[in-house]
Protein backbone atom coordinates (compact mmCIF):
# COMPACT_ATOMS: atom_id res chain seq x y z
CA UNK A 1 0.00 0.00 0.00
CA UNK A 2 2.97 2.09 0.46
CA UNK A 3 3.73 5.51 2.56
CA UNK A 4 0.92 7.45 1.02
CA UNK A 5 -2.23 4.76 1.55
CA UNK A 6 -0.89 4.93 5.46
CA UNK A 7 -0.97 8.62 5.24
CA UNK A 8 -4.41 8.59 3.55
CA UNK A 9 -5.82 5.99 5.73
CA UNK A 10 -4.45 8.27 8.77
CA UNK A 11 -5.84 11.77 7.84
CA UNK A 12 -9.35 9.67 7.01
CA UNK A 13 -9.41 8.18 10.62
CA UNK A 14 -8.59 11.84 11.70
CA UNK A 15 -11.09 13.94 9.76
CA UNK A 16 -13.51 11.13 11.23
CA UNK A 17 -12.55 11.77 14.39
CA UNK A 18 -12.67 15.73 13.87
CA UNK A 19 -16.78 15.42 12.83
CA UNK A 20 -17.35 13.05 15.37
CA UNK A 21 -16.35 15.29 18.34
CA UNK A 22 -17.58 18.63 16.46
CA UNK A 23 -21.52 16.81 15.47
CA UNK A 24 -22.03 14.32 18.45
CA UNK A 25 -24.28 15.03 21.41
CA UNK A 26 -22.92 12.70 23.89
CA UNK A 27 -20.26 13.41 25.92
CA UNK A 28 -18.72 10.00 25.98
CA UNK A 29 -18.34 9.88 22.17
CA UNK A 30 -16.69 12.86 22.47
CA UNK A 31 -13.85 11.73 24.45
CA UNK A 32 -14.08 8.27 22.22
CA UNK A 33 -13.69 10.89 19.02
CA UNK A 34 -10.76 12.10 20.32
CA UNK A 35 -9.13 8.83 20.72
CA UNK A 36 -9.87 7.91 17.06
CA UNK A 37 -7.74 11.58 16.47
CA UNK A 38 -4.92 10.06 19.03
CA UNK A 39 -4.89 6.82 16.79
CA UNK A 40 -4.68 8.63 13.40
CA UNK A 41 -1.85 10.86 14.65
CA UNK A 42 -0.31 7.37 16.14
CA UNK A 43 -0.57 5.61 12.71
CA UNK A 44 1.14 8.46 10.51
CA UNK A 45 3.80 8.38 12.86
CA UNK A 46 4.21 4.53 12.74
CA UNK A 47 4.18 4.86 9.16
CA UNK A 48 6.86 7.62 9.00
CA UNK A 49 8.88 5.25 10.90
CA UNK A 50 8.37 2.52 9.18
CA UNK A 51 9.24 4.29 5.75
CA UNK A 52 11.70 6.48 6.13
CA UNK A 53 15.05 5.03 7.01
CA UNK A 54 17.21 6.58 9.55
CA UNK A 55 14.21 7.99 11.73
CA UNK A 56 16.43 6.50 14.55
CA UNK A 57 13.18 4.71 15.90
CA UNK A 58 11.99 8.07 16.82
CA UNK A 59 8.29 7.35 15.71
CA UNK A 60 7.52 4.16 17.66
CA UNK A 61 9.03 5.89 20.94
CA UNK A 62 6.67 9.08 19.68
CA UNK A 63 3.84 6.54 19.42
CA UNK A 64 4.24 4.85 22.80
CA UNK A 65 4.24 7.91 24.20
CA UNK A 66 1.24 9.50 23.06
CA UNK A 67 -0.33 6.08 24.01
CA UNK A 68 0.54 6.42 27.70
CA UNK A 69 -0.96 10.05 27.60
CA UNK A 70 -4.21 9.27 25.96
CA UNK A 71 -4.90 6.89 28.70
CA UNK A 72 -3.92 9.65 31.32
CA UNK A 73 -6.50 11.85 29.19
CA UNK A 74 -8.68 9.10 28.92
CA UNK A 75 -9.03 8.47 32.87
CA UNK A 76 -9.33 11.91 33.67
CA UNK A 77 -11.62 12.57 30.83
CA UNK A 78 -14.07 10.20 31.67
CA UNK A 79 -13.58 11.13 35.62
CA UNK A 80 -14.79 14.32 34.48
CA UNK A 81 -17.92 13.27 32.58
CA UNK A 82 -18.87 11.08 34.97
CA UNK A 83 -18.79 13.91 37.53
CA UNK A 84 -20.65 16.05 35.27
CA UNK A 85 -23.67 13.57 34.40
CA UNK A 86 -23.69 13.51 37.92
CA UNK A 87 -24.24 16.68 38.51
CA UNK A 88 -26.62 17.18 35.50
CA UNK A 89 -28.53 13.86 35.13
CA UNK A 90 -27.59 13.89 31.48
CA UNK A 91 -25.03 13.21 28.93
CA UNK A 92 -26.06 15.59 26.55
CA UNK A 93 -23.17 18.44 25.93
CA UNK A 94 -25.43 20.84 24.33
CA UNK A 95 -28.04 20.58 27.52
CA UNK A 96 -24.99 22.29 29.36
CA UNK A 97 -26.56 25.87 28.83
CA UNK A 98 -25.41 27.19 32.32
CA UNK A 99 -23.14 30.06 31.50
CA UNK A 100 -25.12 31.12 27.86
CA UNK A 101 -28.35 31.52 30.37
CA UNK B 1 -8.17 -5.00 3.98
CA UNK B 2 -7.03 -3.47 7.32
CA UNK B 3 -7.79 0.10 5.89
CA UNK B 4 -11.26 -1.39 5.46
CA UNK B 5 -11.33 -1.99 8.90
CA UNK B 6 -10.28 1.21 10.49
CA UNK B 7 -12.40 3.74 8.36
CA UNK B 8 -15.40 1.66 8.24
CA UNK B 9 -14.85 0.96 12.21
CA UNK B 10 -14.42 4.80 12.80
CA UNK B 11 -17.16 5.93 10.49
CA UNK B 12 -19.78 3.14 12.35
CA UNK B 13 -18.22 5.46 15.60
CA UNK B 14 -19.67 8.42 15.19
CA UNK B 15 -22.95 7.36 13.45
CA UNK B 16 -23.92 4.66 15.28
CA UNK B 17 -27.10 5.87 17.49
CA UNK B 18 -26.54 3.31 20.39
CA UNK B 19 -23.38 4.62 22.07
CA UNK B 20 -22.73 1.05 23.15
CA UNK B 21 -22.12 0.09 19.59
CA UNK B 22 -19.69 2.71 18.88
CA UNK B 23 -17.79 1.54 21.69
CA UNK B 24 -17.47 -1.87 20.22
CA UNK B 25 -17.03 -0.57 16.77
CA UNK B 26 -14.39 1.52 18.45
CA UNK B 27 -12.69 -1.54 19.48
CA UNK B 28 -12.99 -2.76 15.69
CA UNK B 29 -11.05 -0.06 14.89
CA UNK B 30 -8.46 0.02 16.75
CA UNK B 31 -8.08 -3.53 16.38
CA UNK B 32 -7.31 -3.31 12.56
CA UNK B 33 -4.83 -0.09 13.80
CA UNK B 34 -2.90 -2.63 15.77
CA UNK B 35 -3.04 -5.05 12.68
CA UNK B 36 -1.57 -2.73 10.62
CA UNK B 37 1.39 -1.90 13.41
CA UNK B 38 2.54 -5.00 13.04
CA UNK B 39 2.30 -5.26 9.36
CA UNK B 40 4.46 -1.47 9.39
CA UNK B 41 7.19 -3.76 11.28
CA UNK B 42 6.26 -2.40 14.75
CA UNK B 43 5.42 -5.26 16.78
CA UNK B 44 6.04 -3.64 20.68
CA UNK B 45 3.68 -1.14 19.34
CA UNK B 46 0.57 -3.54 18.29
CA UNK B 47 1.14 -5.28 21.30
CA UNK B 48 1.04 -1.75 23.22
CA UNK B 49 -2.01 -0.54 21.27
CA UNK B 50 -4.09 -4.27 21.97
CA UNK B 51 -2.88 -4.11 25.95
CA UNK B 52 -3.80 -0.71 26.40
CA UNK B 53 -6.49 0.81 23.54
CA UNK B 54 -8.78 -2.84 23.02
CA UNK B 55 -7.76 -4.08 26.62
CA UNK B 56 -7.50 -0.54 29.17
CA UNK B 57 -9.20 2.39 27.74
CA UNK B 58 -12.02 0.43 25.55
CA UNK B 59 -13.15 -1.20 29.38
CA UNK B 60 -13.01 2.06 31.44
CA UNK B 61 -15.04 3.96 28.15
CA UNK B 62 -17.50 0.42 28.92
CA UNK B 63 -17.76 1.01 32.02
CA UNK B 64 -18.10 4.84 31.92
CA UNK B 65 -21.31 3.93 29.37
CA UNK B 66 -22.57 1.70 31.62
CA UNK B 67 -22.20 3.86 34.72
CA UNK B 68 -24.27 6.88 32.62
CA UNK B 69 -27.00 5.12 30.57
CA UNK B 70 -30.05 5.03 33.18
CA UNK B 71 -31.33 1.57 31.72
CA UNK B 72 -32.11 2.37 28.07
CA UNK B 73 -32.86 5.68 27.15
CA UNK B 74 -35.11 6.77 24.23
CA UNK B 75 -32.39 8.03 22.09
CA UNK B 76 -32.81 11.29 20.75
CA UNK B 77 -30.89 12.39 17.46
CA UNK B 78 -27.37 11.85 18.07
CA UNK B 79 -25.92 14.93 16.25
CA UNK B 80 -26.42 18.91 17.10
CA UNK B 81 -27.82 21.43 15.50
CA UNK B 82 -24.65 22.22 13.66
CA UNK B 83 -23.84 18.51 12.36
CA UNK B 84 -23.83 20.53 8.68
CA UNK B 85 -21.16 22.86 9.80
CA UNK B 86 -18.78 19.94 11.13
CA UNK B 87 -19.06 17.91 8.25
CA UNK B 88 -17.48 20.84 6.22
CA UNK B 89 -15.03 21.51 8.75
CA UNK B 90 -13.90 17.76 8.73
CA UNK B 91 -13.93 17.48 4.70
CA UNK B 92 -11.99 21.16 5.01
CA UNK B 93 -9.22 19.37 7.51
CA UNK B 94 -9.33 15.74 5.36
CA UNK B 95 -8.89 17.82 1.76
CA UNK B 96 -6.54 19.97 3.16
CA UNK B 97 -4.29 17.58 4.88
CA UNK B 98 -5.10 14.37 2.42
CA UNK B 99 -3.75 17.31 -0.71
CA UNK B 100 -0.54 17.59 0.92
CA UNK B 101 -0.17 14.03 1.29
CA UNK B 102 -0.48 13.56 -2.22
CA UNK B 103 1.20 16.84 -3.09
CA UNK B 104 4.81 15.73 -1.26
CA UNK B 105 7.19 13.65 -3.22
CA UNK B 106 7.93 11.63 0.48
CA UNK B 107 11.76 10.22 -0.50
CA UNK B 108 10.42 6.72 1.00
CA UNK B 109 12.49 3.58 1.02
CA UNK B 110 10.12 0.94 -1.08
CA UNK B 111 10.10 -1.99 1.55
CA UNK B 112 9.50 -1.31 5.37
CA UNK B 113 12.06 -1.23 8.07
CA UNK B 114 11.01 -3.34 10.63
CA UNK B 115 11.67 -2.10 14.21
CA UNK B 116 13.36 -4.72 16.66
CA UNK B 117 12.41 -4.63 20.21
CA UNK B 118 15.87 -4.08 21.75
CA UNK B 119 16.33 -1.24 19.97
CA UNK B 120 13.39 0.76 20.93
CA UNK B 121 14.17 -0.46 24.51
CA UNK B 122 17.62 0.90 24.47
CA UNK B 123 16.34 4.34 23.07
CA UNK B 124 13.59 4.72 25.44
CA UNK B 125 15.53 4.15 28.39
CA UNK B 126 18.93 6.30 27.48
CA UNK B 127 18.07 8.99 24.61
CA UNK B 128 14.38 9.82 25.95
CA UNK B 129 14.85 8.59 29.25
CA UNK B 130 13.18 12.28 30.70
CA UNK B 131 10.15 12.27 28.83
CA UNK B 132 10.07 8.47 30.22
CA UNK B 133 10.27 9.99 33.75
CA UNK B 134 7.78 12.65 33.17
CA UNK B 135 5.18 10.89 31.62
CA UNK B 136 5.30 8.33 35.21
CA UNK B 137 4.45 11.59 36.86
CA UNK B 138 1.76 12.40 34.28
CA UNK B 139 0.08 9.46 35.22
CA UNK B 140 0.40 9.90 39.00
CA UNK B 141 -1.10 12.93 38.77
CA UNK B 142 -3.68 11.35 36.32
CA UNK B 143 -4.82 8.63 38.52
CA UNK B 144 -5.07 11.17 41.46
CA UNK B 145 -6.67 13.63 39.93
CA UNK B 146 -9.16 10.96 38.54
CA UNK B 147 -10.11 9.47 42.19
CA UNK B 148 -10.77 12.94 43.43
CA UNK B 149 -12.74 13.74 40.34
CA UNK B 150 -15.01 10.53 40.53
CA UNK B 151 -15.64 10.05 44.51
CA UNK B 152 -18.40 11.36 45.60
CA UNK B 153 -18.58 14.35 47.40
CA UNK B 154 -21.34 13.77 50.17
CA UNK B 155 -19.07 10.48 51.20
CA UNK B 156 -16.59 13.06 51.71
CA UNK B 157 -18.55 15.02 53.95
CA UNK B 158 -20.27 12.06 56.03
CA UNK B 159 -16.05 11.08 56.56
CA UNK B 160 -15.34 14.16 57.66
CA UNK B 161 -18.01 14.04 60.66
Amino acid sequence: MGLQGYLIVSTLLFGIGAFGFLARRNAILMLICIELMLNAVNLSLIAFNAYLPGSSNAGAIFALLVMAVAAAEATVGLALVIAIIRTRQTPEVDEYSDLKD
Amino acid sequence: MLAVGVIGGGLLVVTLRNIIHSAIAMMVCFGSLAGMYALLGAPIVAAAQVLIYIGAISVLILFAIMLTQAGDANLPSPFHRQVWLAALTALLIIGLIGWAVIQTDWQAAATTVAVSVSAIATALFTDYALPFEVLSLLLLVAIIGAIYLARRPEEDEEANR
